[in-house]
């Protein structure tokens, strides 16, 4: 056998259609996978550094730059914190503002990565404008529904990105009955749009993979899991909220800049869509269970390739539920409740597009923050992502190099992963690793 | 006889540190976008797709701040390959939110500034992409506004300047009919000297403008600060205020030195 055949790397230098910067690099020798990096050097941005010593309040806002994808994500997650260390809980027509606007973020990022980023991988396109060419009417119904999520954040957060009227305890406008009424009928088409949606992806090629992962999702008593939760697991994790760091473990490991998350004694977890949906099948509206139905999947879904299924059932769901809230919506007396600070530790998980996404402050008396914790989704993810391309390459590895390499970018892309939220904490200086040659 | 088409001008983005929410706004142009990729050939997108052309560009966008030596080469080879380059968001303009590690190394930069290697001292500071190269325009915001951004890429095409106004977030609640929140009820707003482009969105949902577009033309932040003082604001709270998204641009962080303990 020639040295060519001993020895072979696939790499991708730089990741396309993920949020942030990775990298990829398989090395094969022998016949054998022998390593297996996503390599995360985007740079780090020491939010939790500068987080110290700013005032409670400001948290909200702060941490919503951590990721221009998911900023509600982060708003609600520090939100809540807060609220627990000040024994504060806010409940009825605020709190359902509040999943109304993060069902507008569901849809804008799912929408978002099913058309845009993941399916034209499926398709056999380099990006959502190539598969417009051919598929335009999709491609624009994919848009319209990832418009329809931005109009509810708008409507509420004042705009998509970075929304202003997130505020810890509320809001700082609520809406009229009337303005809160008028973002119904764009919805009801975008649930019709979401029931089509899951019977186009439905349909794609999927390629034979399981993996028996350990799933961490949020399960609240009465709802599919947004805002809040106890922490539960496919393996009989059940633990509240605060206890999140006592059972998972953080560790750096040379070829990333993100932390890899890992359960103590046990090792990678599943975050996401797949794992909200194996933990909470029978949470979801009778539509979103009749579209899962209708397309196949089975009360738990362990091909990560199908997690665009799973991502397009969510986006009817989030129709759905957003509808139902608007529905019963009746303005509350005060756009905020009053939240006066307290020396605490706060602890909040919500659950992001991509995952649970986990915040601890420790605040003092006056409110200044002393000490702050932020664990994102794709950091959990991290090792689940490398334990599929080590498998999935393995059984691959007659494959051309060109179209091994898409697969694994692919395989990549059905974590939805968010480098730019992966990155933000470390303290560490950049060490930049160049991708090695072949 | 049809003359040949033109060829397609060609559109880069690019992405420095940051939290990608600007480039996002690229793909919130749902109703835009594919009209778009028809006008311009989208020849490096990471985010949007794995094709990828080496270049030139007609029209680079930015995103995203300097942090690292590697960063700080890798803008420079991009300005060499760009006929216009445009920075995007505070990230891009100011330094970005992580421009904040700015002011905690100050203090004892001077007597570690010589033990380390030059590119660990690039690595402390973050900064705005024109402390690198030249720079053809400047859109502001953390984030971007989607329509200012439709304007520059709509004045780009044509070949005529932005029309990107320069005025405060006064005049813009003024033309909204906001009623002014710090006049009528005393709470603390930026407004007066910050940059406009959101259509003044904190005032329009009662809350004070917290400078996200960072400074206005000439801002008079002393004065503001005075006003800010009267209504019950710290040193400590106006120090804070002016170090958020845009704390290293020049004169939002010299009126935070000002205030500084």
């Amino acid at each position: 056998m020639s040295p060519e055949r001993r020895t072979r790397t696939i790499k991708v230098d730089a990741l396309a259609r993920v949020e942030g910067e990775g990298a990829m690099l398989v090395r094969i020798a022998g016949g054998r996978v022998s390593e297996v990096q996503l390599r995360i050097y985007e740079p780090p941005r020491f939010f939790e550094a500068f987080l110290r010593g700013r005032h409670f309040t400001e948290a909200v806002d702060i941490t919503s730059r951590i990721c221009g994808i998911c900023p509600i994500a982060y708003q609600m997650s520090a939100a809540n914190a807060m609220e627990d260390a000040c024994g504060v809980r806010v409940d009825g027509a605020l709190r359902d503002l509040r999943r109304i606007i993060y069902c507008g973020e569901w849809i804008e990022s799912h929408a978002l990565h099913v058309y845009l980023l993941h399916a034209p991988d499926f398709l056999g396109y380099e990006s959502a404008v190539h598969l417009a060419r051919d598929h335009g009417s999709i491609v624009r119904r994919g848009l319209q529904l990832k418009k329809a999520g931005n109009g509810l954040m708008a409507l509420l957060g004042g705009r998509e990105v970075h929304p202003i009227n997130v505020r810890v305890g509320g809001f700082y406008r609520v809406p009229t009955t009337g303005e809160l009424r008028a973002a119904a009928e764009p919805l009801k088409w975008a649930r019709d749009a979401a029931m089509e949606t899951v019977r186009w992806v439905a349909r794609f090629p999927f390629p034979d993979f399981e993996q028996d992962y350990e799933m961490v999702a949020l399960r609240h008593p009465s709802e599919y899991p947004i805002t809040e939760g106890r922490l539960v697991s496919t393996r009989g994790l059940d633990i509240a909220v605060r206890e999140f760091t006592d059972h998972v473990v953080e560790e750096h490991v040379p070829h990333s800049n993100a932390l890899h998350a890992a359960i103590r004694g046990r090792g990678a977890y599943l975050v996401g869509p797949m794992a909200r949906y194996a933990l909470n099948f029978d949470r979801l509206s009778p539509l979103a269970q009749e579209a899962a139905r209708e397309a196949g999947l089975g009360p738990v879904c362990r091909n990560p390739f199908r997690s665009i299924v799973v991502r397009a059932v969510e986006l009817v769901y989030a129709c759905d539920e957003a509808l139902r809230l608007i529905e019963r919506y009746e303005p509350p007396d005060r756009p905020a409740v009053e939240v006066p600070p307290r020396a605490a530790t706060g602890h909040g998980c919500t659950e992001a597009p991509r995952g649970i996404l986990y915040h601890r402050y420790t605040i003092d008396a006056s409110g200044s923050i002393l000490d702050a914790k932020i664990v994102p989704p794709t950091s959990q993810n991290q090792r689940a992502i490398e334990e599929d391309l080590a498998r999935f390459v393995q059984d691959r590895l007659d494959l051309p190099t060109d179209a091994l390499t898409w697969q694994c970018e692919q395989a990549i892309r059905n974590y939805d992963p968010c480098i730019s939220c992966a990155t933000h904490f470390l303290t560490l200086e950049v060490e930049r690793l160049e991708v090695e040659q072949a | 006889m049809a003359r040949t088409q033109r060829r397609k001008p060609r559109l880069a983005v690019w992405k420095f540190a940051s939290c990608d929410g600007c480039q996002l706004t690229v793909l919130n142009l749902e109703d835009e976008l594919l009209a778009l990729a028809g006008e311009v050939e989208i020849a490096h997108f990471l985010e949007a797709s794995r094709a990828t052309a080496r270049g030139p560009y007609d029209l680079s966008l930015v995103e995203g701040s300097i942090t690292t030596a590697h960063d700080a080469e890798r803008i420079r080879q991009i300005r060499e390959r760009s006929r216009f380059l445009v920075t995007i968001g505070a990230c891009a303009t100011a330094g970005g939110i992580q421009a904040l590690r700015n002011f905690k190394d100050v203090k004892d930069f001077i007597s570690i500034v010589y033990a380390r290697p030059e590119y660990i001292a690039t690595l402390d500071r973050s900064t705005p992409i024109a402390d690198h190269v030249q720079v053809d325009f400047e859109l502001r915001g953390c984030p971007i506004d989607r329509g200012q951004l439709l304007e520059v890429l709509t004045a780009f095409l044509h070949g005529r300047r932005p029309n990107i106004p320069a005025h405060s977030v006064c005049v813009e609640c003024k033309r909204r009919g906001v009623v002014c929140v710090m006049v009528a009820r005393g709470v603390p707003c930026l407004g007066p000297v910050t940059h406009a482009g959101c259509g003044a969105l904190c005032p329009a949902h009662d809350r004070g403008c917290y400078g996200c577009f960072g400074p206005m033309e000439t801002p008079n932040t002393a004065s503001l600060s005075a006003w800010w003082r009267k209504l019950g604001v710290t040193d400590d709270g106006l120090v804070r205020a002016f170090r958020t998204f845009n704390a290293n641009a020049p004169e939002f962080r010299k009126e935070s030195e000002r205030h500084e303990p």
